[in-house]
């Protein structure tokens, strides 16, 4: 339980703020957050808080998974690259072959989540293929 | 002749009791009716109860609090029940699902695609810990966690990284 008093306010902003399936385990020193954020606002809170407790993320007690409710399959998202486009591939994977790309803050369209990590999606060229979803926001 | 008129009074007296007991009372509720009323409500089935006098007892353990206070209500709209007495106790939570740890394959592939953005950076997972090396900034290092920490690992151990 040290853990969780540790991380007590990231755990209570989670609770307050309306994170759905949260769930919070600790195994083996490790304190395991999972849920998923009303918005993409909650879930970057929730990141800054977790670098406040603990700077630069170096302790190694924490894995927490947050994904953003709103990126339902069919809704908008934006590209938020640095400043580069946004490869778009065959396959969810960086080994598969490029084709297409969406430009930086490129709204385009969320068509179905292969997993937590590749996103099929759509431009409104018609160009379909896997992107890489840390690089997508909805557009809220 | 005084004790004739005592046995009189007394079975004048008795048959007044007889009456009016006879006319106030309701006709009884037997124990066991209620208890069979109970038995028949399948929203009580998982819980025990005993009937004494109209009086019933509840015990055995409700899903929560809710269901402890409905079942309560259920039984006092039984007709013939006088008083009911809520031993009911909630049930523990169930235990949380384990975490959910991807292996080192899945976890090396994933890997992989997080840091192609960052080739200062190198990662590999050994045993479900994913182990960070290199040097990077503040800002790319927390956009790199958040990757990997959705890659379901079972640590991420980050000594080894520079943070300029």
């Amino acid at each position: 339980m040290a853990l969780q008093d540790k991380y007590r306010q990231l755990i209570d902003t989670a609770q307050s703020s309306g994170v759905q399936n949260l769930q919070v385990r600790e195994q083996d020193e490790v304190l395991y957050i999972d849920g998923e954020a009303p918005s993409g606002a909650v879930k970057d809170e929730l990141w800054n808080i977790y670098g406040q407790i603990d700077p630069n993320f170096l302790s190694g007690d924490v894995v927490m998974n947050i994904n953003v409710a709103t990126a339902a399959p069919g809704s908008r998202v934006k590209v938020v690259t640095e400043k580069s486009n946004l490869n778009i591939r065959k396959g969810p994977g960086t080994d598969q072959p490029i084709v297409g790309k969406a430009a930086h803050h490129e709204i385009i369209t969320l068509v179905s989540k292969s997993n937590d990590q590749w996103w099929l999606v759509r431009t409104d060229d018609g160009e379909e293929g896997y992107a890489y979803a840390q690089y997508l926001a909805p557009v809220e | 002749m005084k004790r004739t008129r005592s046995r009189l009074l007394y079975s004048i007296v008795f048959a007044a009791f007889a009456a009016l007991s006879l006319f106030s009372c309701k006709p009884k509720i037997k124990d066991a009716d209620i208890e069979a009323k109970i038995q028949a409500n399948t929203a009580l089935s998982h819980i025990a109860a005993t009937v004494k006098e109209g009086v019933v007892t509840l015990s055995g353990e409700a899903k929560d609090e809710a269901d402890k206070a409905s079942a309560e209500a259920a039984v006092k709209t039984i007709e013939g029940v006088k008083q009911v007495v809520n031993n009911l106790t909630i049930a523990p939570p169930p235990p949380p699902p384990p975490v959910l740890i991807s292996g080192d394959d899945q976890l090396n592939k994933g890997i992989a695609d997080a840091l192609k953005d960052f080739p200062t950076v190198k990662a590999t997972a050994k045993d479900s810990i994913i182990s960070v090396t290199g040097e990077t900034s503040a800002a790319n290092w927390k956009k790199i966690k958040i990757a990997l920490d959705g890659l379901r690992p079972k640590k991420v151990d980050a000594k080894g990284l520079k943070i300029k």
